[in-house]
């Protein structure tokens, strides 16, 4: 099996975000990155596969210097090798273009199964699996919750998870991309000789020209969202603490407050 | 030029959030002078007619065959990018449901064009280009953008726009539609559907929540929450934090948070839950938030509308109680 997995290098969710004083983006300065937690299930599914069927497992992660080490934290919990899409050329890029930068890559490698999260922490977009699918012409299943390869490798059954807690049982053809929700597995922690072994393995980078694509085609020039400024929601303020000698005493008020003050119930 | 509203129905019941979409987009028309479609998929559809009229649709589009019975997201973007390739509507409005989320972006990479997910707000210029409000950071921020492609694609978040009023006079023009659906070519194929035994709502579209996190020591005692929010009534449902459900209380699908479901009910109530930053960003904006935790420094206090400090073993079913009295007089 050659197994792909797609991760992206994002701010560690205990991040407080602040914004730029021309709102033209977020205060990178300070921040820690990780590996997206949704990708992290998509590295431990492929590592699972590979021990179970064999193969190799490729992370390709797009973005700057600093995302070679969320690959080398992937390599570390057993990925085998890794491709860095970097380019100061990509920066910038939407959904759209950041599928069809990796679309471009994977498209050179022999591939039998696309990994990754079912939405990035940071963006929130939740449409890269969607266009990469397009572009490698290969169905999707997202928020999966479940996965079992058939033994001819030729389907997968996914158990994605549908509205209300309803999972919905799905068998694809592969190559296929699966887009991972929590659950999917428990993520196992790096071993130290796992993490000296990840410092040998292979990080290819790869630029626009190694890609063969035109600048129009990446960053903000190829992307189809345009975000034209960010802004803080406002700070939501405390409210009051309902006092009371007895917990009856303070349910009576607090229900009358929510019927008559918020009118809410 | 149109408008057109990817509505959305299960088991014979509409989505609130379609109704909410037709409502933007009476207000998106009364700007540009576009007319409304509505596009409906599934099997025996023609029950939902006059409502969708009535709340605004101009045209409706009904996607009907029997393999369209139950949701897939190869069949039904194929359905809908189809049509709109006939019809070529310039803007498609859909829900951030759990189905559109899955269906939206594959929609929009079928017909090479961008969307812009969860919205909060949609608005309209002169020139028909659409200026989206949405969340990114699990609401940490906000951004408006624009979409640069010539189909705009947007989802809006169930909850947060009003339903304007219907018009019981008012009518859609209806077209039945007959997918080209070829079964041998499918990819995908949905073998069954394991309903959820709480047979509730979805977080993401419910009006209450009543929420538990670590303090609710097991699984057993959501059955509290859960009392609770039955006594509140019709679209509630409970939630957890993430520590409740790495601790095993809860299932994931109800997590509540950055790694979980970003929700926007009209009440939330957080009980045991002490606000971590990843929780407060899943549901900040709810529209009353009440905390009820034994901690008086706990950082949920500096976010609720209503505070009670104490016990939540005592207070939830005297809570309960209260609640369904009050529930019975009506």
């Amino acid at each position: 099996m050659n197994i792909i997995i797609c991760i992206k290098q994002v701010p560690d969710t205990e991040t407080k975000i602040q914004i730029k004083p021309d709102s033209s983006g977020i205060v990178t300065e300070g921040i820690k990155y990780v590996v997206n937690p949704y990708d992290e299930y998509a590295v431990e599914e492929g590592v699972k596969i590979k021990e179970k069927f064999g193969g190799e497992v490729t992370v390709i992660s797009l973005g700057p210097e600093r995302a070679k080490e969320a690959i080398r934290t992937c390599l570390a919990v057993g990925a085998d090798k890794g491709i860095h899409l970097n380019d100061p050329a990509f920066e910038g890029s939407d959904s759209y273009a950041t599928a069809k930068i990796l679309a471009k890559a994977i498209s050179q490698i022999p591939f039998d199964i696309v990994l990754t999260g079912k939405q990035g922490v940071d963006f929130d977009n939740s449409q890269v699996f969607a266009y990469l699918s397009r572009f490698l012409d290969i169905p999707f299943v997202s928020v999966v919750v479940g996965l079992e390869l058939s033994s001819d490798l030729k389907s997968a059954t996914a158990k994605r998870e549908g509205e209300g807690g309803d999972k919905e049982i799905i068998q694809v053809q592969l190559p296929a991309i699966i887009a991972a929700q929590k659950d999917l597995n428990q993520p196992r922690y790096a071993s130290l000789p796992g993490i000296m072994k990840a410092k040998k393995k292979e990080i290819k980078n790869l630029s626009l020209s190694d890609l063969g694509l035109s600048p129009d085609e990446v960053g903000l020039k190829g992307s189809r969202v345009k975000i034209e400024n960010y802004s803080q929601p406002p700070e939501r303020k405390a409210g009051r603490i309902i006092e009371g000698e007895e917990p009856a005493e303070v349910c009576e008020k607090l229900v009358k407050l929510l019927r008559e003050e918020a009118k809410i119930i | 030029m149109s408008i057109w509203v990817i509505a959305e129905q299960k088991d014979g019941k509409l989505k609130k959030v379609s109704l909410e979409l037709l409502s933007l987009s009476k207000k998106l028309k009364e700007k540009t002078n576009q007319d409304i479609g509505c596009v409906l998929l599934g099997d025996n559809l023609e029950s939902f007619t006059q409502t969708l009229g009535n709340y605004g649709a101009d045209k409706l589009f009904l996607i009907e065959d029997q393999a369209l019975q139950n949701y897939s997201n190869e069949v039904y973007s194929q359905a809908i990018a189809d049509l709109v390739k006939e019809h070529s509507p310039k803007i498609i409005l859909g829900g951030a449901t759990a189905q559109g989320k899955d269906l939206l972006p594959l929609v929009a990479a079928k017909l090479d064009a961008g969307l812009a997910i969860d919205c909060l707000d949609i608005e309209i210029d002169e020139n028909s280009k659409l200026i989206c409000t949405r969340p990114m950071y699990a609401g940490k921020v906000k951004v408006k953008c624009t979409l640069e492609s010539s189909i705009q694609i947007a989802s809006l978040r169930p909850n947060v726009l009003e339903v304007l009023p219907p018009d019981t006079s008012k009518q859609a023009e209806v077209v039945k539609v007959k997918p080209r659906i070829d079964p041998n070519s499918l990819k995908v194929k949905l073998l069954e559907v394991k309903k959820e035994a709480r047979g509730k709502i979805d977080l993401t579209e419910a009006d209450v929540i009543v929420s538990g996190g670590r303090a609710m020591k097991s699984a057993e005692n959501f059955k509290l929450l859960e009392d609770l929010a039955e006594a509140l009534g019709q679209a509630t449902t409970v939630g957890a934090s993430r520590a409740a459900v790495d601790s095993g209380f809860a299932p994931h699908d109800i997590q509540v948070g950055q790694t979980g479901k970003v929700v926007n009910p009209n009440l939330y109530i957080a009980c045991g839950i002490s606000g971590a930053i990843q929780h407060l960003a899943g549901m900040i904006t709810s529209k009353c938030i009440v905390a009820i935790n034994k901690d008086p420094e706990a950082p949920i206090f500096q976010k609720a509308d209503y505070g009670v400090v104490g016990d939540l073993y005592k207070i939830l079913p005297i809570l309960t109680d209260i609640v369904k009295k009050l529930k019975a007089q009506e």
